[in-house]
């Protein structure tokens, strides 16, 4: 085995311990799903720490679902939608609102850093602002670190 | 007032008008009251209303509670906060306000925990809702009972409550995180918060949808967090402020704060008091398109 490769070999220990956040996605099937497929399909590059799942609507979003994030060991949570007025079942979004309203208040009151959560409305042509948000988030929660407050509860 | 309620009660037991009568008793050392459930003109000398009627009797009108549904159709003993959450029953469709008699008591005040009365009533020993409380008067009623109140609730709402959220909203997120770790530590899943509660009366809680598994069973830390703050979620716009789910927990979880700090939000965000008007439809299932927020980027 020569230096080089000896090297390179420590290197990649290296990148293994830096932090890569865990990032959960909640998303919705018409807008910002099909925004992040635009994202995709136009080639663009993103981090790669976001785990997407989609959902039919944002209205099917249950708040238990960013708790689950959590428990499961998520390090932050973004949860997207079509912009208010899109919504592909009319009202989905503006009922998802006003319960991310009273949940974020709930969070915030509770101590969850409200920077691990994030709410957005992409639509389906805006995959240049899903790209900026993964970004961002990825960064934002990679100077915060691990949710240790979260992975340390007793279970 | 107690005899007025009795002669009430038997009026509409003989007349055939209410199957039962829901209402307070004492217990055998009369040293706390109870429920008592009157089917018989004979028997509604045992009803009496005093500082002690704390408990919430609207309980008793829900789904969790058929056999009392059996017994016919129900008069219901309650002071003005007990109606809020009678208003909100009825405005998710689980009563019928024709199929309920409202025995409504005029109300000084009760005591916060029943093993805290000493004889009289004094300001340090009644809730934080009895401070600022609006329907000393009841607000929704067939009958009222008792003499009229004058009491005019502060226009800023005060209390130990209130101070306790505005002191918690300072904090960093860690000094709150840690806070509330302290406090739901303690939780032991025994759910009193949620059998005590009218307004928790579906048949099949998320607690116990275990396919998947949504909330953690097991009384540790992460399980407590979970259940405890989609409880409170599951009341946002529903909670009335009874106050019965701090009262009933064994473990003194402040559960006000946490329910409190939500009816804040919902009166803030959607301008929307639950308990006052059976006919307007509950926050949460409605919306309005102009609704602000400013953390939806």
């Amino acid at each position: 085995m020569n230096k080089t490769e000896e090297k390179t070999k420590e290197d990649i220990v290296e990148v293994d311990k830096a932090f890569e956040p865990k990032i959960m996605a909640y998303v919705c099937n018409w807008c910002t799903y099909a925004g992040a497929d635009l994202a995709g399909t136009g080639r663009m590059e993103y981090r790669p720490n976001v785990r997407i799942i989609k959902l039919t609507c944002t209205g099917r979003i249950d708040p238990l679902f960013i708790l689950k994030a959590f428990e499961n060991g998520a390090d932050g949570v973004l949860v997207s939608g079509c912009h208010p007025g899109d919504c592909h079942y009319t009202t989905g979004n503006y009922h998802a609102r006003r319960r991310w309203i009273a949940f974020k208040e709930l969070m915030e009151f509770t101590g969850i850093d409200m920077r691990r959560v994030h709410f957005s409305w992409i639509s389906a042509s805006e995959a240049i602002k899903w790209v900026d948000l993964v970004n961002n988030v990825t960064e934002e929660i990679e100077k915060l670190g691990p949710f240790m407050e979260y992975k340390e509860l007793k279970r | 007032m107690e005899n007025t309620l009795r002669e009430k009660a038997k009026e509409l037991l003989s007349s055939g008008e209410v199957g039962v009568v829901i209402g307070y008793g004492w217990n055998r050392k009369k040293t706390r009251t109870t429920p008592v459930f009157i089917t018989t003109p004979e028997e509604t000398d045992k009803l009496i209303f005093n500082e002690l009627c704390v408990n919430n009797l609207s309980v008793y009108l829900t789904r969790k509670y058929r056999d009392i549904k059996k017994l016919g159709r129900p008069a219901i003993v309650a002071k003005g906060c007990d109606i809020k959450n009678i208003a909100v029953l009825i405005s998710e469709g689980q009563l019928k306000r024709e199929d309920l008699h409202i025995i409504g008591m005029t109300c000084e005040g009760v005591v916060y925990k029943q093993e805290l009365w000493q004889g009289s009533l004094k300001p340090e020993i009644m809730p934080v809702k009895c401070h600022n409380c609006d329907v000393r008067n009841p607000h929704i009623t067939d009958t009222v009972i008792g003499e009229k109140s004058d009491f005019v609730p502060p226009e800023e709402p005060t209390g130990m409550v209130f101070d306790k959220i505005k002191a918690i909203d300072a904090m960093e997120p860690s000094e709150k995180w840690a806070f509330w770790m302290e406090q739901f530590k303690r939780c032991v899943k025994c759910y009193a918060c949620r059998q005590f509660c009218s307004l928790c009366y579906c048949e099949k809680c998320i607690a116990e949808k275990n396919t998947p598994q949504w909330i953690e069973t097991s009384a540790h830390e992460r399980g407590n967090l979970s259940w405890n703050l989609i409880r409170a979620q599951h009341l946002a716009g529903r909670c009335t402020f009874c106050g019965e789910c701090e009262r009933a927990c064994p473990v003194n979880i402040p559960l006000n704060l946490i329910n409190q700090k939500l009816v804040l939000t919902v009166k803030d965000s959607f301008g929307y008091r639950s308990g006052y008007d059976p006919e307007e439809h509950p926050p949460m299932i409605v919306f309005d398109p102009e609704d602000k927020e400013d953390f939806i980027k």
